[in-house]
């Protein structure tokens, strides 16, 4: 890491403390104010040094791999389609996948951050899905938490020389699901059931996201396959440059 | 299986997921999973009052389906845009080469 790049993360994370306080933070599953205000600046400022971290990233693969840039600018839409997909499911709801994973995988789970907040405050702002008070709360799960995990089991997978599309399968569906596990856990603090207590009302909400989210999360899985397969036919050359395929593999 | 097929049968797969409970399930809106957790903080917390609003009021589903089709658009442009590029390079690199040999 650069001197500058240095001072530019110790400055977001003070800057990110401070602003954090002023403004609130948001997030996107969560509807406008239904976390309590200490949540929802609490959670902003856990987002900051990833967001942070996601800037110097995407600053590093703008200077040193400029042919992949097209590809960033894809792995950002995919998220923003995905996420405007509202599929039926079992329990009789809607939801929506994430397309965090896509990128997850690709660029690495910190560049999600970004991306995914950029999806986030598009939505809060212009389609009153999510809010800018549940900004940060959001951008934890979707953003954040999931992403890792996609990282994490791709990592993994590929370590247990485990095919290679089907690790993406799995990264990117785990991802997907865990993402709602994270967004149960941050309605369960924020509001404990009088019985239950934070766990009673983690199974609740996780009764409803969860459930609804595991075939959205096969969805999401089948589509990343289907992306990684075309890109691994027809950007070669720039999977290869952002470390995705072996640098000598034809 | 050639890979083109392997391709239709995972995307075929997608749409038997999205609409099996359509067909399945009655009596059901599917309305958000969001709207179903706003009536579950309700039970579980019932003092709680929502304290921000958010800052537009769309004026009814039809806006907002059309502000998700616009997002969805604008993705899919990037996305599409990008995989031309991709295999226009692909198949310009192969013809080259084909030349050449």
């Amino acid at each position: 890491m650069s001197k500058n790049e240095k001072k530019f993360l110790s400055l977001s994370l003070m800057l990110g403390l401070v602003l954090g306080v002023t403004q609130a933070a948001g997030a996107m599953h969560i509807m406008e104010g239904y976390l309590p205000i200490g949540h929802a600046v609490a959670w902003g400022a856990i987002c900051l040094p990833f967001l942070a971290w996601g800037v110097i990233r995407i600053r590093r693969i703008a200077a040193n791999s400029r042919k992949s840039i097209l590809l960033l600018a894809m792995v950002g839409a995919f998220a923003f389609v995905l996420s405007a997909l509202k599929i039926p499911s079992v329990t009789g709801s809607s939801s929506h996948p994430t397309g965090t994973g896509l990128g997850a995988i690709l660029f690495g789970a910190p560049v999600m951050a970004v991306l995914g907040i950029i999806v986030l405050l598009f939505q809060a702002v212009l389609l009153a899905h999510g809010g800018l008070t549940t900004l940060g709360a959001n951008t934890f799960s979707m953003a954040i938490a999931g992403p890792f995990v996609s990282w994490g089991v791709y990592a993994l997978c590929r370590k247990l020389r485990i095919n290679r599309l089907v690790s993406v399968f799995l990264a990117a569906a785990l991802g997907d699901l865990f993402t709602y596990v994270v967004t149960s856990f941050q309605l369960g603090f924020a509001h404990p059931s009088v019985t239950g207590g934070v766990m009673g009302s983690v199974a609740e909400f996780m009764g409803i996201f969860a459930l609804t989210q595991i075939p959205l999360a096969v969805i999401e899985g089948i589509l990343t396959v289907v992306v990684v397969m075309g890109l691994e036919t027809y950007a070669k050359p720039e999977l290869r440059e952002i470390g995705y395929l072996a640098k000598g593999a034809a | 299986m050639k890979k083109s097929t392997l391709v239709i049968l995972l995307l075929l797969l997608c749409v038997v997921i999205a609409v099996v409970p359509l067909l399945t399930i009655q009596n059901s809106e599917f309305g958000g999973a969001d709207g179903a957790a706003e009536e579950a903080i309700g039970t579980v917390d019932p003092d709680y009052e929502p304290w921000a609003e958010s800052l537009i009021e769309l004026p009814g589903g039809e806006t907002e389906s059309l502000l998700f089709c616009v997002q969805t658009a604008i993705g899919a442009l990037l996305l599409g845009g990008g995989f031309g590029y991709y295999i226009g390079r692909y198949h310009k690199e192969k013809d080259a080469g084909e030349k050449t040999a």
